[in-house]
């Protein structure tokens, strides 16, 4: 049981009220593997992570990591299957009450029980990393730019070093060239410290640098599945409406109202 | 739509949320007193829920206090007025509204600002940001206030009673020419410990109403600004209508012992 994938989502389904939001889901993740999930605004992809970090309960499914079932967690377990995990929330989600620095140390100083000089250190040199200077360390979040939040959030996702990292729109809100800092610094998390990273984007500069495999999520399933170099001769249609952004296709957006 | 359905719908959804708020209760008290506590974050609320009280519950105290002493003089007890005064401004303010008046006055400030922190870090994913970093919101968040509130309150009507005393005092030796040193012998020889002890219970109680009803709304809101500013007012209504409601139960209890 050396092979088997370090993220496996099977069969899940999530709806709100009468609002069915994944319909089946299914995705594997390999260990040390960087996917990106693409698809329409609204469609679930936000969701689908938040089943995996229990925020949200699947109703239906089996989600596995690192072999483990954790679709039903609770307490202890949870606490311990998160540990693993490092999360870019789509809002940043920054503690208003903290100062920045704390708030990229956070994970360490409260899941590691690391002393705050040590902590600060090291929330530094990740903020370094994200192209933000000392001199914001000390700043509240609020203070800070739309981008600059999102970056400190990235900062704080990958503070702990963990072994499975989410992204969600990592890129968004942020200006070209901060975008590919940004899709280098996801890049070397994934080879560098061998995390296994599931992102979701919509920006297609960043699928290409950062995924090695893409996943297109459509009507609450994923529709298409393969290496990011297929993708653009994929022959899926949906997928190619999608990647060229054409109001034409497969996929209709309803815009009356 | 039809009466019974309404009226099951509505019975169904008041269980619903005292379950809700059973189960909600019982996990906050149940990470209010395991480890790991966070003694910092238990002395900063209880900074915030005590020490930026202490202007309004004294004011209401003393200005209580003073009204007091007005009345009962009025009510026919001029003759004895030197010995009927002060005990009954002690016994009044330390058992009933001392505790009542100002667990309502903090009910409006804490259980508010409680639930509009808590809410705003719900609908803005900060909850769900604590538990992928390794730490449990009811732990990190509920329990300090918790303990936070219900330790507070005590002290704080300690000290309500003390200045609503000196309300009554003011009063009675500017207003009515009572006799100062007679009015203070007289309050400390009428007054027992029980009616401290009982009225500072009735604090502790009121502090915890307070602090779950602020954290179980917060907790609860969803929907954003709207979602927050109703959670507010729920905990505000909810708190403010179960002090009131204790306080009868409790002073059944003192009164039968
Ligand atoms: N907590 C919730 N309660 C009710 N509905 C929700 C909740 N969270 C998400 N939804 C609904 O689920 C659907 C999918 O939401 P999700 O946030 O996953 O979209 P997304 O694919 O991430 O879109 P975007 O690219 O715009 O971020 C949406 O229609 C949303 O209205
Ligand atoms: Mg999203």
């Amino acid at each position: 049981m050396t092979d088997h994938p370090m993220l496996s989502l099977q069969n899940v389904h999530k709806r709100f009220g009468k609002k069915v939001v994944l319909d089946g889901f299914d995705l594997d993740v390999k260990k040390g593997e960087s996917v990106v999930i693409i698809g329409g605004s609204g469609t679930g992809k936000s969701v689908s992570l938040k089943c995996v970090l229990g925020l949200l309960k699947p109703d239906a499914g089996t989600i596995l990591v690192d072999g483990e079932d954790v679709t039903h967690a609770k307490g202890k377990q949870r606490e311990k299957s998160l540990r693993k995990f490092g999360m870019l929330f789509q809002g940043a989600a920054l503690f208003d009450s903290l100062t920045v620095w704390e708030n990229v140390g956070f994970g360490l100083m409260q899941g590691f029980n690391m002393p705050k000089d040590q902590a600060r250190e090291i929330a530094i040199e990740k903020l370094r990393r994200v192209g933000l200077g000392k001199d914001v360390a000390d700043l509240n979040p609020s203070e800070l730019s739309g981008g600059m939040q999102k970056r400190v959030g990235l900062a704080r996702a990958i503070a702990t070093e963990p072994d499975i990292i989410f992204f969600d729109e990592p890129t968004t809100g942020l200006d070209p060239i901060m975008a590919d800092v940004i899709n280098d610094l996801i890049r070397e998390c994934v080879k560098e410290l061998g995390a296994t990273a599931l992102s979701i984007t919509h920006d297609m500069a960043s699928v290409r640098k950062i995924a090695d495999d893409v996943a297109m999520l459509y009507q609450g399933k994923i529709i298409w599945k393969g290496p990011v170099d297929t993708i653009d001769h994929c022959g899926n249609p949906f997928v190619e409406q999608f990647i060229h952004g054409k109001a034409e296709g497969p996929i209709s957006v309803d815009v009356s109202v | 739509m039809n009466i019974l359905a309404i009226i099951g719908h509505v019975v169904i959804s008041f269980l619903a949320s005292t379950g809700a708020l059973a189960i909600f209760a019982g996990k906050g008290i149940y990470h209010a007193v395991t480890p790991p506590l966070y003694f910092r974050i238990i002395g900063q609320q209880m900074m915030r829920i005590g020490y930026y009280s202490l202007p309004v519950v004294g004011l209401t105290a003393f200005f209580t206090g003073g009204a007091l002493a007005l009345q009962i003089y009025v009510g026919g007890s001029r003759f004895n007025a030197e010995s009927i005064v002060p005990t009954i401004v002690v016994l009044g303010i330390t058992r009933e509204l001392g505790p009542v008046l100002g667990g309502l006055m903090v009910a409006g400030r804490v259980a508010a600002a409680i639930a509009a922190e808590i809410g705003t870090m719900r609908v803005t994913e900060q909850i769900d940001a604590l538990s992928t970093l390794s730490t449990n919101p009811f732990k990190y968040l509920v329990g300090p206030r918790l303990v936070a509130a219900t330790a507070t309150m005590p002290i704080l009507v300690l000290i309500g009673d003390l200045i609503g005393v000196m309300g009554g005092y003011v009063v009675s030796i500017t207003r009515l020419d009572l006799n100062g040193a007679a009015y203070m012998k007289n309050t400390i020889d009428f007054l027992e410990t029980q009616d401290v002890v009982s009225g500072l219970a009735k604090a502790a109680v009121f502090g915890f109403i307070i602090a779950l009803m602020g954290t179980f709304h917060g907790y609860r809101s969803k929907g954003g600004a709207q979602g927050v500013g109703a959670a507010t007012t729920n905990a505000v209504v909810t708190a403010s209508v179960l002090i009131l409601a204790a306080n009868y139960l409790l002073t059944e209890v003192f009164f039968s012992s």
